[in-house]
């Protein structure tokens, strides 16, 4: 009885320290961000600003690079993403499908740091002398492809977050896919349905965890701060072009955080990471309550992992 | 309507030289105890056999004058000419109406209007049109396991199949929603040849003009229902309805 009731609240303590710590992070980084709070208040997130001498701060070119950035990774990895989740659990040989998805996990392992030196020396002079120069030529017109071919910004940081977190979009994807029942692919095709309409039913039936696994994985570009560092450029111009160098929220408080002197200059970096710590807060809990709208009760949708 | 079929699951024969005939717009039941290749041998009509890795055949199975496994057959077309019902509901997670559409999509038609009426006469036909009709756009999972089913019904009747079958249809629902699928299937048989699989010795006999008996993949008796379950000519098949062995 006695041993019984000290484990219980042995786990129940345990279990309580995890969001204390949470909290704790969040009271520390609110206080860090204070000076900053009350100096600029919410045109912090509307002035382009950025002046360490002037001491004159504004986040918006780290919130636009971070937006941006993680659009471009999205637009590349959740089609491309579902295209191999799809292929891998329902057309693959089921052999091939485990070998497969067993990479595509190791590939979500690989430190990011990694990514980035493939961007640089890899991906940059690729999309320099190659990709960018064409992209200029065929659909110049359009504002997001003028400029200069640097090779780095925005548009190299887009396709380095795509493939960081394609794995994460495949492997919960196919995951969802082989839980949906084989009862509506049998319904499907008994009702004379081609193989791929029959997919497609089963890839509707999984939608909703699709997208979890979806914002899931914009959930981590949002926050991506090691390679994108290396391959954005690091300027706080907000640019029309992808072609462009830009900055993120994550980027700029890696590259600045170790000089960062002053006490309003420090804090309005900390601001950043609050705003950072927010919007990804935001995306999670949107990511859940899609989750959860979409499946709640029904026990024939497999739901988001 | 299949003459001497073998089907084998890998080196498993689930079917030994099965010879039966189904006569149109009548109700055939199969009965037998657990394993004995029901569900296998209702399978072949449509070929939903085909799915399983490892499955190979022998013989002909004869729908409407043409042999189903015969080379060139186009798959999704039979099964379009021959609906299946399963035993567990399996609605798609859409709307009502989508659902009873969803063959009507397959085969092209695009036009409100006509969908709208053949989704209307095929929930009629199912007998579920007056408790859905003011509620068509809802999910289909929220309907009673009872009404799912006569969704699936009235999803495969809409492309107007000429055979309809059904893998004990009601196993998975309560008494009164038996009933209403019972009564359903003879009223279906006027327009449809319905072969149907069931475990219940009793609904056979309620529902059924013929019943095949099967045991260990092979068809013991086929007759005329009420001369089948009153004078058994099998030995077994008399062990079976008398409940000696099962
Ligand atoms: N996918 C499969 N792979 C291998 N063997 C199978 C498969 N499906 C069925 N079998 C075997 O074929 C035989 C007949 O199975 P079937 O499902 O047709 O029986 P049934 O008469 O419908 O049984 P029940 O009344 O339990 O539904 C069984 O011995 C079963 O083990
Ligand atoms: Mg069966």
């Amino acid at each position: 009885m006695w041993a019984d009731e000290a484990y219980r609240r042995l786990l129940g303590a345990l279990a309580l320290l995890v969001p204390v710590v949470a909290a704790l992070v969040l009271y520390e980084t609110a206080r860090g961000a204070g000076p900053s709070l009350r100096v600029f208040g919410w045109g912090f997130l509307v002035s382009t600003d950025w002046d360490p001498v002037a001491e004159r701060f504004g986040a918006l070119p780290y919130l636009y690079g971070t937006l941006v950035s993680s659009a471009i990774a999205m637009a590349l990895a959740v089609p491309f993403g579902i295209g191999s989740a799809v292929f891998l659990a329902e057309l693959a040989p089921p052999r091939l499908g485990a070998v497969v998805s067993f990479v595509i996990d190791l590939l979500a392992s690989i430190p990011s740091i990694v990514y980035g030196i493939w961007g640089l020396f890899v991906l940059a002079p690729w999309l320099r002398s190659a990709a960018e120069p064409w992209l200029t030529a065929h659909v110049g017109f359009l504002p997001l492809f003028q400029g200069f071919p640097f090779g780095i910004g925005m548009l190299n940081a887009g396709i380095v977050l795509a493939i960081m977190v394609v794995p994460t979009v495949v492997s919960i994807s196919r995951e969802i896919l082989l839980a949906t029942p084989r009862s509506l692919r049998e319904a499907a095709l008994a009702l004379g349905s081609t193989r791929a309409e029959a997919i497609a039913v089963a890839v509707d039936a999984a939608r909703p965890g699709i997208l979890g696994a979806a914002i899931l994985a914009l959930g981590r570009a949002l926050g991506e701060t090691m390679a994108v560092t290396m391959v954005i450029g690091n300027t706080n111009r907000i640019s029309a072009s992808l072609l462009a160098p830009g900055a993120t929220m994550a980027s700029v408080i890696a590259n600045e955080f170790a000089e960062a002197t002053g006490k309003l200059y420090l804090s309005a970096l900390v601001e950043i990471a609050l705003v950072l710590f927010a919007l990804t807060v935001v995306v999670n809990a949107l990511a859940r309550l899609l989750v959860v709208a979409t499946t709640g009760g029904r026990r024939d949708v497999a739901g988001a992992a | 309507m299949t003459r001497a079929f073998d089907l084998f699951y890998g080196a498993h024969q689930a079917l030994r030289s099965v010879t039966l005939e189904v006569p149109s717009n009548s109700v055939t039941a199969i009965i037998g105890p657990s394993g004995c290749g029901k569900s296998t041998l209702l399978r072949s009509f449509n070929r939903m056999n085909d799915l399983i890795p490892g499955v190979r055949t022998a013989g002909q199975v004869v729908v409407s004058g043409r042999d189903v496994y015969a080379p060139g057959t186009d798959v999704v077309e039979l099964r379009r000419r021959v609906g299946m019902v399963f035993q567990r509901p399996n609605p798609f997670p859409k709307s009502i109406f989508e659902n009873a559409a969803f063959g009507l999509r397959l085969l092209g038609i695009r036009d409100r209007g006509e969908l709208e009426a053949r989704v209307e006469q095929s929930l009629r036909r199912a007998a579920l049109w007056d408790e859905v009709r003011d509620r068509l756009g809802r999910s289909a999972l929220q309907l009673s396991g009872g009404q799912q089913q006569r969704l699936c019904i009235a999803r495969c009747l809409a492309v107007e199949p000429e055979v309809v079958l059904m893998d004990e249809p009601a196993a998975a629902l309560d008494p009164t929603a038996t009933a209403r699928i019972e009564e359903l299937v003879l009223d279906l048989k006027k327009r449809y040849t319905i072969v149907i699989v069931t475990h219940n010795m009793q609904q056979a006999a309620r529902i059924s003009d013929r019943t095949a008996f099967m045991l260990m993949g092979a068809l013991v008796e086929i007759g005329d229902t009420r001369r089948l379950f009153t004078s058994p000519r099998e030995k077994l098949t008399e062990d079976y309805i008398t409940g000696r062995f099962g």
